[in-house]
């Protein structure tokens, strides 16, 4: 069985803060886990907000190099300072989503020319008329078409246009690994769902592998294989989807869990969250020492020496 | 002093431009009359690209061409002084920003500027609105992003050594440390996962309550609105279609397209197709005649292709614009279950 991608023990701290309040953040410790090339798969990231998902993302497109661990796609060892070749020939393989497509785009840049130059860049293409339909036709999985964005700027289009811009323009190259950070963050639920569709079908008619990073555990139960779960940097626990959100056994997993707003008590005004949970939660995520375990059913949770 | 804080009449704004050479006009808020009352908490929702944030771009005084307001007023009154934000000059707009009027933009962190430090950010907004300076300043700033779980140090970061639902977080702080009579928010947070969602709202809810302020906030997470808004509207291509007290708006829908938008809510434990609606969104450039949602509405008939229904009143507080309204039935088992019972 040959490996698409493999993460290995990859960490990566940041210093942030001026000279004199120099600060070090461990935005990803320890990360580990593999997609294999003939098991094309939906593997989702969700987790708090600053535990490290985007970071984690970055590193995998080689935009942000790991402090410690390795990653490699497809045997190779990923980083932007590769030779150029190298790198444009992985960059046509693993596509991003960003997550926020306000900031993802250049302001001053046409959609439709950002969309014609990942088409000319990555397929080689040079006729107007067969960018065109390339752009068109992956406009159109979205829910777009070329004539809706045709000469506009990102800040002439709605948000949920724009997010599905971005898709779009990932789609163009027809990559085997999709990395998608929030990618339906800002779309109404039936888009979303059509979008989420999208994503299995990539996978399941053409064998695209898709790293769901998302905030959303519904759509990440409707069509993920494995998810991992993150708090401060850490994955707590790591396994089949359905089996984990099904039965969450970390203590911050079953947090989100119960934490999922629901609509069947529409207009009770229920916010509140059982203290005891976010204070056990919140407690582990400072524990200094603690590693993954394996329990029977597959699925690897983390556990902390001496509590 | 009324219990309205904002009156919204026949407000009219169009995307006006010259594309090549041919004029074409985007309908984005298409003849919207609402209003929100002081101390309560207002959601809308709608499809993309129905006009959402447009229309409380026009709320927000925070328009600019083509965008451009065609027809109607909104109208704020703060403390007993009314102030019409779609003629104000700007001076009298900028008089109000921060301290009365806040505007939390979708995804946009323009606010933020990326060399600056988050910190002078907050010196930048709100060190005069809130008359502090020095340590009592930085000490309820520090305060206040504690309550949106943010530690002191987000202060010295520059806004690209945060996550995205960090720096989602300091525009919240940002907009409420201020404690404004009227909050306006889109899609605030949509970047949060959902422990810390609740928090954020939370917060937002504690200091509408305090203040006895008003917010309307959109949003396309329908959970949310259910457990925050006292009142939600929905927006369908351009024009506001139902609005109602919001348990009413999920287990009694009086309007076809909000009962889709509740019934396509995915759940946990649920791998079940959802119901898709048929066809594309409406142009809006050329919206359908009669009732904008018909080549979609499962109800259609012919009344509905040929005549613009009104937004009429068919309860307290809750109004449709539906020609069939005594026929939507909500369109889930889960809603429908609870339907009866609920509004018993
Ligand atoms: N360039 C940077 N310099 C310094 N710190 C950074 C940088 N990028 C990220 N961080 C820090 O790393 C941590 C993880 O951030 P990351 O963006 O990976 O979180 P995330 O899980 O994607 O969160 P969200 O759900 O809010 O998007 C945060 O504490 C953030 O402040
Ligand atoms: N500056 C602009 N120039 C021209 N058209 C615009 C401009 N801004 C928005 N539009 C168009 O106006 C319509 C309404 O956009 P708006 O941003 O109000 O939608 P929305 O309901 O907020 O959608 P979303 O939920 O996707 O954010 C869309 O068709 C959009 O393309
Ligand atoms: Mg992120
Ligand atoms: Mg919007």
């Amino acid at each position: 069985m040959s490996t698409l991608l493999e993460v290995s023990h990859v960490s990566k701290t940041f210093s942030m803060g001026g000279l004199l309040s120099r600060q070090h953040v461990q935005a990803v410790q320890d990360a580990s886990f593999t997609l294999e090339t003939d098991r094309p798969e939906i593997f989702t990231i969700i987790g708090e907000s600053g535990s490290g998902k985007t970071t984690l993302a970055r590193m995998i497109l080689g935009l942000e190099l790991p402090s410690e661990g390795e990653i490699r796609f497809r045997g190779q060892t990923v980083s932007h300072k590769a030779p150029r070749a190298e790198r444009l020939a992985f960059m046509s393989h693993v596509q991003p989503v960003f997550q926020n497509p306000f900031e993802a785009f250049n302001p001053l840049k046409r959609i439709d020319r950002y969309l014609a130059s990942t088409a000319r860049r990555f397929l080689d293409l040079s006729d107007e008329s067969a960018i065109d339909k390339v752009m068109d036709e992956a406009l159109h999985k979205v829910g777009l078409s070329l004539a809706e964005v045709h000469g506009r700027y990102p800040h002439e289009l709605s948000g949920g246009q724009l997010q599905r811009c971005a898709i779009a323009r990932a789609l163009i190259p027809n990559p085997p690994l999709l990395i998608a950070d929030e990618p339906v963050s800002m779309v109404d639920a039936s888009l979303r769902m059509s979008i989420v569709n999208l994503l299995k079908a990539l996978r399941d008619d053409f064998g695209v592998s898709v790293i769901y990073i998302t905030h959303d555990l519904a759509t990440a139960y409707y069509i993920s294989n494995r998810i991992i779960i993150m708090q401060k940097g850490r994955i707590v626990e790591m396994g089949d989807a359905r089996t984990v959100l099904e039965a969450p056994e970390h203590p911050y997993s079953r947090l989100l869990k119960a934490s999922v707003l629901s609509t069947e008590d529409a207009g009770a005004g229920k916010l509140a969250t059982d203290p005891e949970m976010v204070r056990v939660a919140g407690e582990l995520a400072a524990a200094p020492s603690s590693h993954l375990a394996e329990r029977p059913d597959g699925r690897l949770v983390r556990v902390y020496e001496g509590a | 002093m009324t219990q309205d804080i904002l009156k919204v009449n026949g407000l009219k704004a169009y995307y006006q431009m010259n594309y090549f050479g041919v004029e074409r006009e985007v309908r984005a808020v298409d003849d919207i009359t609402m209003t929100v009352r002081r101390n309560e908490v207002y959601g809308i929702a709608g499809e993309s690209s129905s006009g959402k944030t447009s229309f409380i771009k026009v709320l927000a005084a925070a328009i600019r061409p083509p965008f451009r307001v065609v027809d109607g007023s909104v109208e704020y009154d703060f403390s007993g002084r009314t102030i019409d934000v779609t003629t104000a000059s700007e001076e009298e707009v900028e008089a109000i920003r921060w301290k009365h009027l806040s505007y939390i933009m979708q995804g946009s962190m323009s606010v933020l500027n990326p060399v600056r430090r988050i910190g002078k950010t907050f010196e930048d907004f709100a060190a005069r609105p809130l008359g502090l300076s020095g340590r009592a300043f930085r000490e309820r700033v520090v305060g206040h992003l504690a309550k949106l779980k943010l530690p002191p140090n987000v202060l010295n970061a520059y806004p690209h050594e945060l996550s995205g639902g960090m720096r989602q977080r300091v525009t919240i702080g940002l907009a409420t440390v201020c404690h404004p009579e009227f909050i306006i928010a889109d899609e605030p947070t949509t970047a949060l996962d959902v422990v810390v969602q609740k928090e954020v709202l939370s917060l937002i809810r504690d200091i509408q309550r305090e203040m006895g302020a008003a917010v309307i906030f959109v949003t396309h997470d329908m959970s949310v609105h259910a457990n925050v808004a006292d009142r939600v509207g929905i927006i369908y291509a351009g024009r506001l279609v139902e609005e109602g007290p919001t348990r009413e708006m999920f287990f009694a829908p009086k309007h076809p397209y909000t009962a889709h938008l509740v019934a396509s809510l995915p759940r946990i434990g649920d791998t079940s197709q959802r119901p898709a609606l048929e066809g594309r969104p409406p142009n809006l450039a050329d919206p359908p005649q009669g009732c904008r949602f018909h080549p979609r509405c499962p109800l259609a008939v012919d009344k509905c292709r040929r005549e613009v229904p009104p937004l009429e009143t068919v309860g307290k507080d809750h109004r449709t614009a539906c020609w069939r309204w005594e026929d939507v039935e909500p369109l889930d088992h889960v809603h429908q279950a609870h339907s009866r019972e609920a509004m018993a």
